[in-house]
């Protein structure tokens, strides 16, 4: 089977033809550089996504945070609904862990920004 | 029990409650909408018309005259923009400049000082953008612009330092003859009062048909405009008029008084009284027309487009009186162009038939004057850091387009009769109202409504009136 | 009154990168004046993902991005007033300023760097139809609402236009818990970044119909619903095809205007291409000493060409404080050719200019198989070809100082398309 994909690794955005056996890719092309192919090979296999959402600091104030790492893409809605029902402490500077294995992804969810 | 309730807080209506508020009489004003100036005086040409238009010997040509007189002084004493920038009125066609003249006797039987016929070539040195189509045209040096918000909100203000009672966010769903003269239903409760001053614009004719069983009948008719940054806003510096047909005065082109450029309005009778929405036909018109008067109007500088709807009456003149059938009660209807620029001197005629009806004695604590908010842009740097020091809110710029701080927003809040909404505080400050149409200051004025009427973020609206859930109102009760 | 050798406009990404850069130069009486309250600027609000791959070689959040460059200020000790907005500039540089703690105040710069950024097109601009209730926003104000005051406003949410805010703003909504009913896009093509259209639509299954638009806009007091409409090609509603989405938010992403208020008042002439100021390539404008950069000279797409950009025009802003000579050869014009919409700069000092000279523009429609050529006379000085060019895609070249000696000739970039 084969797959076209647009590579989401840079701005470029890479059109990708993927050829794809049992759930896996066998061959990749149109990518420019390496982050395309390996994109590629997750995508079609078990993609994955960093998210971006805020959670509530305290007073209302809204506290950006990201995944530290890529997590599996069916678990973005949980991932963000577990970000939601916490309450961070503030201050909170760029880094600091704010919720760790965040829906069981093992994955920690930082913030991104020096809130006050 | 109030001596005079006048129903609908626009020009009309604000007009008269000011001029009556001189008096020892109780007084109470009503509108549904939750802000003065909610109908047809939010959305017009915000022209002070000389009076060249109106047919001599009618209530248009004598109330216009008057008013256009009394503008200057008035815009003074109560501190509202206003400005007398001449008017032409442009004839495309040689066969029609005998018109011209018609108006120009027309304007000196109704008194107008100044109107007189000019060549194209005239008419071009003193707006060199006119169109080159342009034959002749009738220039009225007494012709004016003026802030239609800035005019009623000072009308509103100064009624209600002087003792008037307004009464927002408050329909009318009927009302009764008592013995003592009416009784007003609305949504909020009845209201008590010997006469009833019916200024309720394009709903006029409902509210005469509760008391009344002679005909009235007012018709919507749709106006739209479109309004372009400032940086157009010198194109020209008259307000150019085409020559008039039954359907109004034709397209017009215009500086406001805040230097931005107004083209419009389209004429058309509609029946819904509330539809405001501009349509592409409409706004494709506006433009084309207004490409006859002038050329080089920079389409890609408009920043809105927008909807009018003139309360147009039967009779093509102002319905202004008490009811023959209903004693007490005095219609100001059909009040459509030149409106505007009438309302103070309808004030003073509604004002005479209002002596007939009670007695009026003239207030020993009246104030004459109203002071408006503060316009920082326009102060020296001097001034602005002393009103720095003493509220520091006045060096936070809220909106960069027209350069309005936190303090004057908060001003716009904090008055009597205060805005509640961002249209209530645009229409106050200007915030918002500039070439980003704010995107960028509507954040933080959300923000200082929200905290000064304890709203949440959520709740504050753009329009209208709060429910009492959103205003907390049913936690006081 | 206050004298700086620099006084920079702006505390966002541009700001922030031309003052480094000015005060690596030894330019240390300088000063950035930011409006907010604090630096950052825009990205602030931007805080998805996708900065900084060509600045740090790593994809940073806005926020993480700006936080990299604020840590330099403080490093640096680069001084920035906070809170502090610019009313207005007159041609001898002097700068009037207002703010809580300093009250209206005007300060005189030996030169000065713009970067104030851009401002979105409002609906007006767009001449959409119907009802103005509650419930329109911009996309970028939409953003500050959600992600800086925590407030989202609304549950069900149509889209016009494809820039990346509101491509962004489709999957920020859907992640809030609002329904993105469609993004509807005038042309043909969508112009925000082909990535985001994967990651913000696809990943979510919002649709994206090409070639509509909002025909008319129901609900006088709050939105209840639009019209879209597809349009023919010149972009003209077709009648029969509307169609209602029942929503209670309109986000409008329909460009980005640089905001160059300050700089008209400076008497700085304007680029009609681009509705920033005109400048040769170190970015100078047409005042002496008055340097722009960012996207209050073009809408750039990537904070990262920004940061570049900015840098230069912070070298060139402490040359000119330095020497502040002007060039003594005679500007060649840059004009947009074939395909091309714009070129920034507008005119390049050919015999004077630095090893390395950037070109940046954007092309007018989607271009495959394509080469950009730059020729001056007969003389071809630049040639690339490139797989595919998309409006979304700003381009920056590089022409080196041994291909521009001689030239006299206007330079013209063009795109030669691929014969069919």
């Amino acid at each position: 089977m084969t797959r076209e994909l647009t590579c989401i690794g840079c701005p470029m955005g890479c059109e990708l033809t993927v050829e794809v056996e049992n759930g896996e890719a066998v061959s990749v092309s149109g990518n420019t550089c390496k982050v395309g192919e390996n994109y590629a090979k997750t995508e079609v296999s078990a993609p994955v996504r960093t998210v971006t959402t805020t959670a509530h600091g305290e007073g209302g104030i809204p506290v950006p945070v990201k995944t530290a790492q890529n997590i599996p893409k069916d678990k973005i809605f949980e991932v963000v609904k577990e970000i939601k029902s916490i309450r961070v402490k503030l201050p909170v500077s760029v880094g600091t862990v704010i919720l760790t294995d965040a829906a069981g992804t093992g994955v920690d969810i930082v913030a991104t920004k020096n809130v006050e | 029990m109030f001596d005079v309730t006048v129903i609908g807080a626009g020009s009309s209506g604000c007009a008269v409650a000011r001029e009556l508020s001189r008096f020892d009489i109780s007084l109470c004003v009503v509108d549904k909408e939750s802000d003065v100036c909610e109908g047809t005086t939010k959305a017009n040409s915000a022209i002070v018309h000389a009076g060249f238009d109106a047919l001599p010997g009618t209530l248009k040509a004598k109330l216009n005259v008057r008013g256009s007189k009394l503008m200057p002084g008035l815009s003074k004493l109560l501190d509202f923009d206003y400005k007398r920038n001449g008017a032409l009125v442009l004839c495309f066609d040689k066969e029609q400049i005998s018109g011209l003249e018609e108006l120009a006797l027309r304007g000196a039987e109704n008194g107008v000082e100044g109107v007189r016929v000019i060549s194209g070539d005239e008419a071009r040195q003193m707006e060199p953008a006119l169109t080159d189509e342009v034959v002749a045209a009738l220039y009225a040096p007494t012709s004016g612009i003026v802030c239609p918000f800035g005019m009623t909100i000072a009308f509103a203000e100064n009624a209600a330092a002087n003792g008037a009672e307004f009464r927002l966010s408050t329909a009318v769903t009927g009302i009764e003859r008592s013995d003592a003269g009416y009784v007003i239903h609305t949504d909020k409760g009845d209201i008590e009062t010997r006469t009833v001053i019916n200024a309720a614009g394009v709903y006029a004719d409902k509210l005469h048909a509760m008391v009344s069983g002679l005909p009235m009948n007012i018709t919507p008719r749709r106006g739209e405009y479109m309004l372009l940054d400032r940086e157009a806003g010198g194109l020209v510096s008259h307000t150019v008029f085409q020559q008039p047909t039954k359907m109004g005065k034709g397209i017009l082109v215009t500086p406001t008084v805040h230097g931005n450029l107004l083209l419009g309005p389209t004429a058309e009778d509609i029946d819904d009284k509330e539809n405001t929405a501009t349509t592409r036909a409409g706004l494709a018109e506006v433009r084309a027309k207004a490409s006859l008067s002038v050329k080089g109007i920079p389409f890609g500088k408009v920043i809105t487009g927008f909807t009018g709807l003139r309360a147009v009456g039967d009779t093509h003149d102002f319905i202004i009186g008490e009811c023959e059938d209903a004693k007490g009660f005095i219609d100001v209807a059909g009040i459509e162009s030149p409106g505007l620029t009438s309302a103070p001197a309808i004030g003073e005629y509604v004002r005479d038939i209002v002596a007939s009806l009670l007695p009026l004695k003239e207030k020993a604590n009246y104030i004459a004057e109203r002071k408006g908010i503060t316009k920082f842009a326009s102060l020296s740097d001097g001034e602005k850091n002393e009103l720095i020091r003493r509220e520091p809110a006045y060096g936070t710029v809220v909106c960069r387009c027209e350069t309005v701080t936190a303090g004057e927003i908060l001003e716009a809040i904090n008055r009597p009769l205060g805005a509640t909404t961002l249209d209530g505080v645009k229409r106050r400050t200007r915030a918002g109202m500039g070439r980003c149409q704010a995107g960028f200051c509507s954040p933080v004025t959300i923000s200082l409504i929200a905290d000064k009427l304890g709203l949440g973020l959520l709740d504050v609206r753009k329009n209208g009136s709060y429910t009492d859930k959103e205003s907390g109102a049913d936690e006081n009760a | 009154m206050r004298e700086f050798d620099l006084v920079i406009i702006g505390g966002g990404p541009a700001g922030m990168a031309a003052a480094l850069a000015a005060k690596l130069e030894d330019i240390d009486n300088l000063i950035i004046f930011e409006r907010g309250d604090e630096l950052g600027g825009i990205l602030n609000q931007c805080i998805h993902n996708g900065f900084g791959l060509h600045t740090f070689g790593e994809e940073l959040t806005g926020p993480e991005y700006a936080e990299r460059y604020i840590e330099q200020m403080i490093l640096n000790n680069i001084p920035y007033e906070l809170g502090t907005m610019v009313l207005g500039m007159n041609e001898n540089k002097e700068i009037s300023i207002i703010s809580r703690e300093r009250g209206a105040e005007t300060v005189k710069a030996r030169a000065v760097i713009l970067a104030m950024g851009c401002r979105e097109r409002p609906r007006g601009a767009l001449g959409i139809a119907g009802f103005r209730p509650q419930g329109i926003y911009t996309a970028g104000t939409a953003q500050k609402l959600v992600n800086c005051m925590g407030v989202v406003p609304g549950r069900e949410v149509v889209i016009l236009g494809s820039g990346d805010i509101g491509l962004i703003m489709a999957r920020r909504m859907t992640l809030e818990g609002a329904k993105v009913r469609a993004v509807v896009e005038l042309m043909p093509y969508s112009s925000g970044l082909k990535r985001n259209i994967v990651q913000c639509l696809d990943d979510y299954g919002i649709p994206l119909m090409l070639s509509h638009t909002v025909v008319d806009i129901k609900g006088k007091e709050k939105l209840e619903g639009v019209w879209v409409a597809a349009v023919d090609e010149r972009n003209t509603p077709i009648p029969g095809t509307e169609e209602y989405f029942p929503c209670d938010t309109l986000l409008l992403s329909c460009g980005l205007i640089p905001e160059n208020e300050l700089s008209k008042s400076a008497g700085v002439e304007l680029s009609p291409l681009t509705n920033g100021p005109s400048v040769d390539e170190s970015l100078q404008t047409g005042i002496a000493g008055v340097f722009a950069c960012g996207n209050v000279l073009h809408v750039h797409d990537l904070v990262d060409f920004v940061s570049e950009e900015a840098r230069r025009a912070g070298l060139n802003a402490a040359d000119y404080i330095k020497c502040g000579t002007t060039p003594e050869c005679e500007p060649v014009e840059v004009r947009p050719g074939n395909g091309v919409r714009y070129t920034v700069p507008s005119r390049i000092y050919c015999e004077c200019a630095e090893d390395k000279v950037h070109i940046r523009f954007r092309v007018t429609g989607v271009f495959k198989g394509a080469a950009i050529v730059v020729k001056s006379g007969g003389r071809e000085l630049f040639r690339k070809r490139g797989r595919i060019f998309v409006p979304s895609e700003m381009q920056d070249i590089i022409i080196t100082r041994d291909k521009l000696g001689g030239v006299d000739s206007p330079i013209e970039v063009s795109v030669e398309e691929a014969l069919k």
